[in-house]
């Protein structure tokens, strides 16, 4: 069986390199295509690769580009049985997204072992970069750790300089709470209380009331997806930013401001990498995207998606070759990044991927003019100050002077 | 300030309110599902999406048809209670002369298909529904904030669980209803159409998890698993109120909610346990549940 496999590739790479001198490449999309995530990542995620391919016009460069895609279910060995088969028997060359920490962190271990390249666009755990880096993985979007440095100090520079934190009863929600609480406390405020919240959450009314008691400035709230969007709209019925409360989101995209509407969101400050509306570049990236997904705009997971492919694919293009992952990954870090969505930046030697964040706060109702004109920009954190230095993160790839 | 184990009375009192407002939930919830369960022997795994339904219909009603809440609260049980009559028709009906686990597997399996049409159409960050006007607000008690919507919930709650628990225990129908659940053959033998009871039964039982769907849209998340969340802890509240049992679910589905409240004050990790634990302890003492008969 391997010999005839072995066989057969050898043949077409001979009869390719004969007739076109096309290099093959075929990259997966992984991600939650039916659970909470699914809105942020899922098949949005699949029709920005699909952009970017025809963006980069990979055809006239000689690329010969496949995009396949499947749903993880935000489980770990769902998404690292997957990813096996993808490298193992379908030829996949590189992974794309990958939300949900867990699943990311278990879909790099495997591509590091197949020597695969990971573009992590969903993930928000810091350690991709951090402890668990890897030669093969490329941490596109943003990170708790980021997340964390824009909206704690931004909101204690407001003012709110006493927090009370409603976290999600998991590693996430812990880590999350963890490193804002260490950027308050750097800047001069201070934690008074926090509550743990079982995962998920639908009804957040008591937990609202203790931190309302606790008369924090600030409310963090150091979850994701639905329970996010449960405690903002009861936070707005039970008047917790009219009683002089603020909340800060400290995971927040586009999709769950969207469904919350600006009526019950507004006030909400938070941090991200890109929002449809930024500039030119972004719009113009948006109202493309909209036209192939119903009138979405796209997430910030999903313009990671999109920069990252067009990335990969001028590194590949650069090396004529997709199959060293490791190869492709130090490409990839050694040509700086350049794309409508994100601008100008660099891949670290860890692997994190530096632009700038962006400190947001959501429209009041009447300065809104649509369902998808969400955001006003506060700030904007430049890249060098928005992620955690690379001497911080004992990635054991940084080699320590 | 008087204080219970490090937390203040009036905090106390809060999330007591806070807690009975969550038993309304669980309280219509529970009674749909007793309903059924009692008279038709189905355990319905449909009803968490049944009450997703409740909430999208009122959605649809504002967005396609321009109806606002007050015509939600009417249109959409009926609207889902017809849904539940065809499926009852079509599909339940023909598995009363089987084992439970047929039905559960029937019902489980359109649960998933109908939360899965509903993600493939609306995605599932969810849909806003805003409070009515007229219950926008609240009021500021001694001891906290009530937004006038939670009360609403709760008025509302317990007037359709106990008008329900009067038809079924005072009125003509509600013997027949009972009757059939005892002897159905004999109660077919004195002239009662059976098979029109149960389907009616059915579509009330459904009726009322899209009622809770309506009252729960402008304070949940309106999203595709909204049911599937809450299914599982009202399935608790039947088993430890006694399955098929009407007032036991009521009155267990008011207490659990206090419970629930309670505990999110002490110890918030356990909960979404602390139900379970409850059901365990129920079941070890009272394998029938608390209002249950044995058989």
């Amino acid at each position: 069986m391997l010999t005839r496999l072995l066989l057969a590739t050898a043949l077409c790479a001979l009869t390719a390199g004969a007739a076109l001198a096309e290099t093959p490449v075929k990259i997966g999309v992984l991600n939650d295509r039916s659970g909470v995530y699914a809105d942020l990542s899922g098949e949005g995620s699949v029709v920005a690769a699909r952009m970017a391919v025809e963006d980069f016009k990979a055809a006239d460069k000689g690329l010969k580009v496949e995009i396949v895609s499947a749903d993880h279910q935000n489980k770990p060995d769902v998404g690292a049985s997957l990813a096996r088969q993808w490298y193992d028997r379908d030829g996949v060359d590189a992974i794309f997204d990958v939300p949900t920490s867990s699943v990311a962190l278990a879909v790099a271990q495997v591509s590091r072992e197949k020597n695969k390249a990971l573009i992590d666009s969903g993930g928000g755990t810091a350690d991709l970069t951090g402890s668990q880096c890897a030669p093969t993985t490329v941490h596109w979007t943003y990170d708790t750790v980021a997340l964390a440095n824009g909206t704690g100090s931004a909101m204690v520079k407001r003012g709110g300089d006493t927090w009370f934190f409603l976290t999600a009863d998991y590693a996430f929600g812990q880590a999350l709470q963890r490193d804002t609480t260490g950027v308050v406390t750097k800047n001069g405020g201070k934690v008074v209380g926090s509550v743990k919240t079982p995962f998920p959450t639908s009804d957040f009314s008591s937990f609202l009331l203790q931190a309302q008691a606790s008369k924090a400035k600030v409310i963090g709230l150091a979850n994701a997806g639905g329970d996010t969007i449960n405690a903002i709209k009861q936070a707005a019925e039970f008047g917790i930013t009219e009683g002089g409360q603020a909340l800060a989101g400290l995971l927040i995209f586009s999709s769950d401001v969207h469904a919350l509407t600006p009526k019950v969101a507004q006030g909400l400050v938070f941090t991200e990498p890109f929002y449809w509306d930024l500039n030119d570049g972004t719009r113009a990236f948006s109202d493309r995207f909209a036209k192939l997904s119903g009138g979405k705009k796209p997430t910030a997971v999903q313009a990671g998606v999109y920069a990252g492919v067009l990335h990969y694919l001028k590194a590949v293009e650069a090396l004529k070759s997709a199959k060293d992952g490791t190869q492709v990954v130090t490409k990839m870090k050694e040509i700086p990044t350049d794309d409508p969505l994100f601008g100008k930046g660099t891949i670290r030697a860890d692997g994190r991927k530096i632009h700038d964040m962006y400190l947001f706060e959501v429209k009041k109702p009447s300065e809104s003019k649509g369902p998808w004109d969400l955001y006003k920009t506060l700030a904007t954190i430049p890249g060098n100050e928005a992620f955690r230095p690379m001497s911080e993160g004992n990635c054991p790839l940084v080699a320590k002077n | 300030m008087i204080t219970i184990l490090g937390v203040p009375m009036q905090a106390l009192f809060g999330q007591l309110l806070l807690g009975l407002i969550n038993g309304s939930f669980y309280a219509i919830l529970s009674l749909g599902l007793a309903i059924i369960f009692g008279l038709l022997n189905i355990i319905n795994f449909t009803h968490g999406a049944q009450y997703m339904m409740g909430a999208f219909v009122a959605w649809m009603l504002l967005n396609y048809a321009g109806l606002g809440y007050w015509w939600a609260l009417i249109l959409a049980p009926v609207i889902v209670g017809i849904f539940g009559v065809i499926l009852e028709r079509l599909l339940i009906a023909r598995l009363y002369k089987l084992d439970h686990l047929y039905g559960l597997l029937l019902t489980f399996g359109l649960a998933l298909i109908i939360q899965g049409l509903f993600r493939n159409e609306y995605g599932v960050s969810g849909l806003p529904y805003a409070i009515p006007t007229e219950l926008s607000g609240g009021q500021r008690l001694p001891f906290m904030f009530l937004p006038n919507y939670r009360g609403w919930v709760v008025v509302a709650s317990l007037v359709v669980c106990i008008a329900t628990w009067l038809v079924i225990e005072k009125t003509k129908l509600g013997a027949y209803l009972r009757a059939a659940t005892e002897n159905p053959t004999l109660v077919q033998a004195f002239g009662v159409n059976v098979p029109l009871l149960l389907t009616l039964t059915y579509g009330f039982g459904v009726a009322l998890a899209a009622f809770a769907g309506v009252l729960a849209a402008p304070v949940y998340s309106v999203n595709p698993n909204m049911g599937a969340d809450i299914i599982i802890v009202v399935f608790a509240v039947v088993v430890i109120g006694g399955m098929g049992s009407i007032l036991g679910s009521i009155v267990t589905g008011f207490t659990l909610g206090l419970i629930e409240g309670l505990t999110k004050v002490f110890y918030p990790e356990a909960s979404s346990t602390v139900i379970f634990v409850i059901m365990v302890l129920v079941l070890l003492v009272k394998p029938a549940g608390l209002f249950g008969r044995t058989a």
